[in-house]
């Protein structure tokens, strides 16, 4: 893949992926880690996320010196960490500056046992560069954040169907509406604490006439 | 005496909403659409989508990453097999595991061969929207063959779970080379006849040109992929842009349009026929020997972080983004459906059509209900 011009990426090293042990505590130093890892003490071979630097953090870093910006790379591919406050700032700079125009992707995590609960994770891509890049920005349960969509289009859908899932609002969102659930539903699906066989048994019974739809 | 008065009121009342759908047959599914109509121009349409929404990414993070697999395949079912490897390919990527060449080889021809059936149901279905019954007959016949070759493959024709993280379940049959071989010679001609029944036809040209045109900003803008983006202008296919499974490997052109109306997105999907044709021609001729199968632990564990890999699949690029805590189950996975997105750039493409423009939009399009509501 083109995706890493720095040549960072990360080999396994011959290691079996078999042996790694519930991992120490996802993306690296300081970022969210899942909350089913365990507290192992860390195995060095294990393949982690770890710092990038490159000509993009640098150019991201003197742009905005004020804001805490944390730059990774895994399997290859980079990430940055951005603090909700700016990243509004940071994803124009992205598009209009670094030619980050295509927003591939935008959807959401949701660490329960972080301070912030959930990351909003945006999946861009450059055609001038043939790079892509994630953007992932950690949101407080109740929070809200910024809506992209004057930035990128495509975003209408995309955030609605975060809100839909996880209840994250997004602000100045045109439309923000529930998306593939019915509008009534109470609850939000993707959220770890959303059991898989847990339903609106009001909605069901009121709108489908039957019992349960299990 | 003539009343005059309620026409009046009718006449004066530009705005109609409409509902199409979701019980319609020229929206491919349960998609309603709810139409603004200035008479019969169209103001706006908004989607109503959801209705085969089964929670696939949530069943995700209860299964383990080998159970999940058939899942995928209950996307988009009429491309099963591109949903399957972009999954794979994205477990392995996380996992660190490369395909040996030999499944990489059977991955690509059998994605190309999926990527003709796909576009076979699409140019039937479109067809038989704009009024043309023909090739809808034709396309079935050789769709037919495609899936005959999945199912001496793996014993399925739709739902194929063709591919297992870290290569091919299974060996090729025997004859499969020649069975693609021989399918490959005879669909070049059928594309051919499908041409002939419509590029120069009198009302297919009415009923696509200028209809529903994306210009290339706009398409970048609304995140559009596949013969969509490329109907505009925009010159941009995964296949060659990130090479995954071995198309580094093999020489294609990427056709594209100048206009991006409906009948630059026909043009461009026929002239994808003919390069996955070249692609599993030249594929099939020197698939390498080996193993089929890389080493994969028996249970899947990948290291904990995450991956977005995406595909090029017939609808456009199919991403994944897979996390991992390091536990035998992902913690997160999430689908990027190029039906879902493509979807969304309908509201621009109706503005100013008339109603009938519309069925021709949504079949333009390509969506599979399934891959939009997951």
């Amino acid at each position: 893949m083109a995706e890493d011009k720095e040549g960072k990426e990360i080999k396994p090293e011959g290691q079996k992926p078999e042996q790694a042990k519930p991992a120490p505590a996802a993306p690296a130093a300081g970022a969210a880690p899942p909350a089913a890892a365990k507290e192992a003490p860390a195995k060095p071979a294990v393949p982690a996320p770890e710092s990038w630097s490159g000509e993009l953090p640098e150019a991201l870093r003197k742009q905005f010196p004020e804001v805490a910006l944390e730059a990774f790379t895994f399997r290859g591919q980079n990430f940055f960490l951005v603090p909700k406050e700016n990243f509004l700032a940071v994803a124009n700079y992205l598009k209009s500056v670094s030619g980050f125009t295509m927003l591939a992707d935008l959807t959401a995590m949701d660490f329960p046992k972080e301070e912030k609960r959930f990351q909003v994770v945006y999946q861009m891509y450059s055609f001038s560069r043939n790079e892509r890049l994630r953007l992932k920005v950690p949101v407080g349960d109740g929070e809200t954040i910024e809506s992209v969509v004057p930035v990128w289009g495509v975003a209408d859908w995309l955030e609605r169907e975060v809100y839909d899932m996880f209840g994250i609002r997004f602000e100045h969102h045109p439309n923000l509406r529930r998306i593939l659930l019915p509008d009534e539903w109470q609850g939000y699906p993707l959220r770890k604490d959303y059991p898989i066989l847990q339903q609106d048994t009001r909605w069901v019974q009121e709108n489908l006439h039957i019992e349960s739809g299990q | 005496m003539i009343e005059t008065a309620p026409q009046a009121t009718f006449l004066d009342a530009n705005e109609i909403v409409i509902n199409m759908g979701p019980q319609h047959p020229s929206t491919h599914g349960v998609l309603r659409v709810i139409l603004k109509l200035d008479g019969e121009k169209v103001l706006g349409a908004e989607c109503v989508i959801g209705y085969l929404h089964r929670g696939i990414e949530k069943i995700a993070e209860h299964r383990t990453y080998g159970q999940f697999a058939p899942y995928v395949d209950r996307m988009d079912y009429v491309a099963a097999v591109s949903n399957g490897l972009g999954y794979c390919e994205s477990v392995e990527k996380l996992l660190g595991v490369e395909a040996p060449p030999r499944a990489r080889y059977v991955r690509t021809i059998l994605t190309e061969l999926n990527r003709i059936s796909s576009h076979l149901l699409w140019l039937g279905t479109h067809a038989l929207d704009l009024g043309a019954i023909t090739p809808l007959f034709y396309c079935f016949r050789e769709r037919e063959e495609v899936l005959k070759i999945f199912e001496n493959y793996c014993g399925a024709r739709l739902t194929t779970h063709a591919f297992r993280i870290g290569g091919l379940q299974y060996e090729l049959y025997d004859g499969f080379e020649e069975q693609v071989r021989t399918f490959c010679e005879f669909f070049l001609r059928k594309v051919d006849e499908y041409e002939t029944l419509l590029t120069h036809n009198r009302i297919w040209l009415e009923r696509t040109k200028g209809v529903g045109i994306l210009k290339s900003d706009q398409a970048i803008d609304l995140g559009v992929t596949g013969p969509l983006l490329r109907a505009s202008g925009v010159k941009w296919d995964i296949r060659k842009a990130m090479p995954y499974a071995a198309y580094e490997e093999f020489e294609f052109d990427i056709p594209t349009g100048t206009v991006g109306d409906t009948y630059d997105r026909y043009l461009v999907r026929m002239e994808e026929f003919r390069q996955s044709v070249r692609i599993c021609r030249q594929a099939v001729s020197r698939i390498p020997t080996g193993p089929v199968m890389a080493k994969v632990p028996k249970i899947i564990k990948p290291p904990a972080g995450e991956v977005y890999h995406s595909i090029e699949s017939p609808k456009g690029e199919l991403g994944y983004l897979v996390a991992s805590d390091g536990s035998t189950q992902p913690y997160r996975v999430r689908v990027r459906p190029p039906s879902f997105i493509n979807l969304q750039a309908l509201d621009r493409m109706v503005k100013g059509h008339l109603v009938a423009d519309v069925v021709a939009i949504i079949g333009t399009i390509d969506i599979v209900l399934g891959e939009v509501d997951r």
